[in-house]
């Protein structure tokens, strides 16, 4: 484990140098060290772990602003991280960083109260871009995790393999705009192009999916989580 | 010792009466519902449960129960019931309730309780009825009552019961099991098959003389099992652990031929084509796929067949896997909804795949962006990339062919296509599709 991190800061204030501060949970050595290499400069990385019960002792210690956290690893995974720590400390941001792309990992990570959700193949530039977003309170939606969001709430709950009433319409349904933007971000629309496309600002699309991730974090619709479990790799 | 180690207070504090003046077989009642004790335990913890809830002290209680157990054999049966229906302290549920929805060991413990019965049916037959008349019940209830404990327990009872299982040198592990055991055992068991073997020979009452023989047979038949039972149900465990691990060596070496078969080659392809990125991205994403299609649809490894295609999303992850393959350039798709494909839906997906392949072919973009959604009422199909873009109303013919063969497949099931092209933004191509009523 290395330490390189301000050892005295302690707060959640970003880098003297205004650099966002990251801190790295995976329990692949390789992986650590290839992210630390894409990243380079670009954030100042305080700290890293490879186990669950370091990763929350030394986040809770260090306040990084936004903590990747692997989704598979021994002991509760990325999951166990995100819960212990948010609830402390909501000011601490995750984003889920993994291989697998399977709706029960990112549904069930997201619920936890991870800000967005990324694969492990993204680009060191699109991983700065993912950094800088959800260090701002945005959230991060990929392609992949935009698809399933749509399939989740399908409008029509019979064709998403049940029947579920509706309980509560503000957090279990999305508006129309949000389906918008989801589509687009499915088809592989950056941000910037969605706001294009739609005639609306950045700031608009990342509250649209800010709402959208609210919606996915604190809907009751059990649909949600059954549908994430029956779901399988494609 | 005199003390409950559960309720054990400290001296002279308890009710702010002196300690020395209480009864001697009094201890400290503790407050809450009736449960076997897991602290204050020599067998099942009944004695120590009931001590915590009476205020007697345990080895009061436990004196009793071998008194009622030696003078009749109720105290037996009576502490088999108590274990069985009194919770555990630090759980609800009785082993008793647990057990109800148990089939299988309610079936057990009925077998075992019917051949005890045999045993001693055949006993009063031969004569030794006024051992019948005092063991018969208790016996049966209480090893009935044990059986259902033994398979019932819960899983924090379960570990504790097998280390006092050991301790009885029938069913303790083979070296630790004494000789005295043994040899206590096999007497026992040549007694039965003796007095089984006397019984077929005297047959005294002619009117009996067929249940007799019979009760004798069973006698016999309990007593070479009492004798060679346990002996045959470690071979029986040995056989069962034997194949256990042949099952799994089979599988190890399984997995070890598909991971060299498909993985190890990839590996080594990757090395080789190490100077050429796009060559390098294409093995790995196609090996990646083959893997997640094995662990997770449990598809071995080049065993996919095209004619398996039945669904939407399966047919957009064959374009993934044929276009990443032929041109190299990753396509990244996602799919939101599912159903089953019909004549329009292939043919959107036939121009789906033209889309796809002209993107990677002539965008020169680093992936392509694959989109289905399927609706009630309709599939759109979005393909999409960040490359040169043209113009849709002014190509060369190659791609004019192209594009016509794009809309001819699409105009004839009634589908559009929506083609926006540009030199900053890239390609997107619509491709939408309406689904017709299924017929039933």
């Amino acid at each position: 484990m290395n330490d390189t991190g301000p050892g005295a800061s302690t707060g959640t204030a970003s880098a003297p140098d205004g650099r966002i501060r990251v801190f790295l949970v995976d329990d692949h050595r390789l992986f650590r060290s290839g992210v630390r290499a894409e990243l380079g400069d670009e954030v100042d990385i305080v700290g890293e772990a490879d186990e669950v019960d370091a990763a929350i002792e030394l986040i809770t210690e260090r306040l990084p602003d936004v903590v990747l956290v692997d989704v598979h690893m021994p002991d509760g995974g990325g999951q166990a991280v995100i819960e212990a720590v948010a609830t402390v400390h909501p000011e601490v941001r995750f984003l889920a960083l993994s291989v697998s792309d399977a709706a029960e990992d990112v549904i069930g990570v997201i619920r936890a109260g991870a800000r967005g959700y990324v694969t492990k193949t993204i680009s060191g530039r699109e991983l700065t871009e993912a950094i800088r977003r959800v260090s701002e309170g945005d959230a991060v939606f990929s392609p992949r995790l935009a698809g399933f969001v749509l399939d989740a709430f399908a409008a029509d709950p019979a064709s998403a393999g049940g029947a579920t009433p509706v309980f509560d319409p503000e957090l279990d349904q999305l508006t129309p705009r949000e389906r918008e933007v989801l589509r687009l971000i499915a088809r592989g629309y950056a941000y910037k192009e969605v706001a294009r496309e739609l005639s609306i600002s950045v700031k608009t699309v990342e509250s649209h999916v800010s709402a959208v991730l609210r919606k996915l974090q604190l809907s009751s619709r059990h649909q949600l989580t059954r549908w994430a479990t029956e779901r399988r790799l494609f | 010792m005199w003390t409950a180690g559960v309720s054990a207070p400290p001296p002279a504090v308890e009710d702010g009466r002196p300690r020395g003046r209480r009864a001697w077989w009094r201890v400290t009642r503790t407050p809450g519902p009736l449960r076997r004790s897991a602290t204050e335990r020599l067998i099942g913890g009944v004695a120590g449960g009931l001590s915590a809830r009476f205020g007697i002290d345990a080895n009061v209680i436990r004196v009793l129960f071998v008194l009622l157990a030696v003078g009749g054999g109720t105290g037996f049966s009576l502490y088999v019931l108590a274990w069985l229906f009194i919770p555990r302290a630090g759980s609800d549920a009785s082993i008793a309730r647990r057990a109800v929805g148990d089939r299988r060991t309610i079936a057990v413990a009925l077998a075992y309780v019917s051949a005890l019965i045999g045993v001693f049916l055949a006993l009063d037959a031969l004569g030794l009825s006024f051992v019948v008349n005092r063991l018969a019940w208790p016996s049966v209830v209480g090893l009935g009552g044990l059986v259902i404990v033994w398979r019932a327990a819960d899983d924090d009872e379960r570990p504790y019961l097998r280390e006092l299982a050991e301790q009885v040198p029938v069913f303790g592990p083979s070296e630790r099991r004494s000789r005295t055991g043994t040899v206590t055992r096999v007497a026992f068991g040549l007694v039965l098959v003796a007095a089984g073997l006397g019984g077929l020979l005297a047959t005294r009452h002619p009117t009996f003389a067929t249940i007799e023989t019979i009760l004798a047979a069973n006698l016999v038949i309990v007593g070479f099992l009492v004798i060679f039972g346990p002996w045959w149900l470690r071979l029986a465990r040995e056989l069962a652990v034997e194949r256990r691990e042949r099952v799994r060596s089979q599988e190890r070496a399984a997995m070890a031929t598909t991971v060299h078969d498909s993985v190890l080659q990839t590996l080594a392809l990757i090395q080789r084509a190490a100077g050429d990125p796009r060559e390098v991205t294409r093995l790995a994403r196609a090996q990646e796929r083959e893997l997640r299609a094995w662990l997770f649809e449990g598809r071995a490894p080049g065993s996919f067949d095209a004619t398996e295609v039945r669904t939407v999303a399966q047919a957009v992850g064959v374009i993934e896997e044929e276009v990443e393959a032929g041109h190299r350039v990753p396509v990244d798709t996602v799919a939101v909804g599912d159903c089953p494909l019909t004549e329009e839906l292939s043919a959107l997906l036939a121009a789906g795949r033209e889309a796809t392949v002209n993107a990677a072919k002539w965008s020169g973009a680093d992936s392509v962006s694959l989109f289905v959604e399927v609706e009630p009422s309709r599939v759109s199909l979005f393909v999409r990339d960040r490359g040169r873009g043209f113009d849709p109303e002014s190509v060369d013919g190659d791609r004019q062919g192209i594009s016509q063969s794009i809309n001819a497949r699409m105009a004839r099931y009634g589908g559009t296509v929506v083609i926006r092209s540009g030199p900053s933004t890239g390609t997107e191509v619509e491709l939408v599709m309406p689904r017709r009523e299924v017929r039933s």
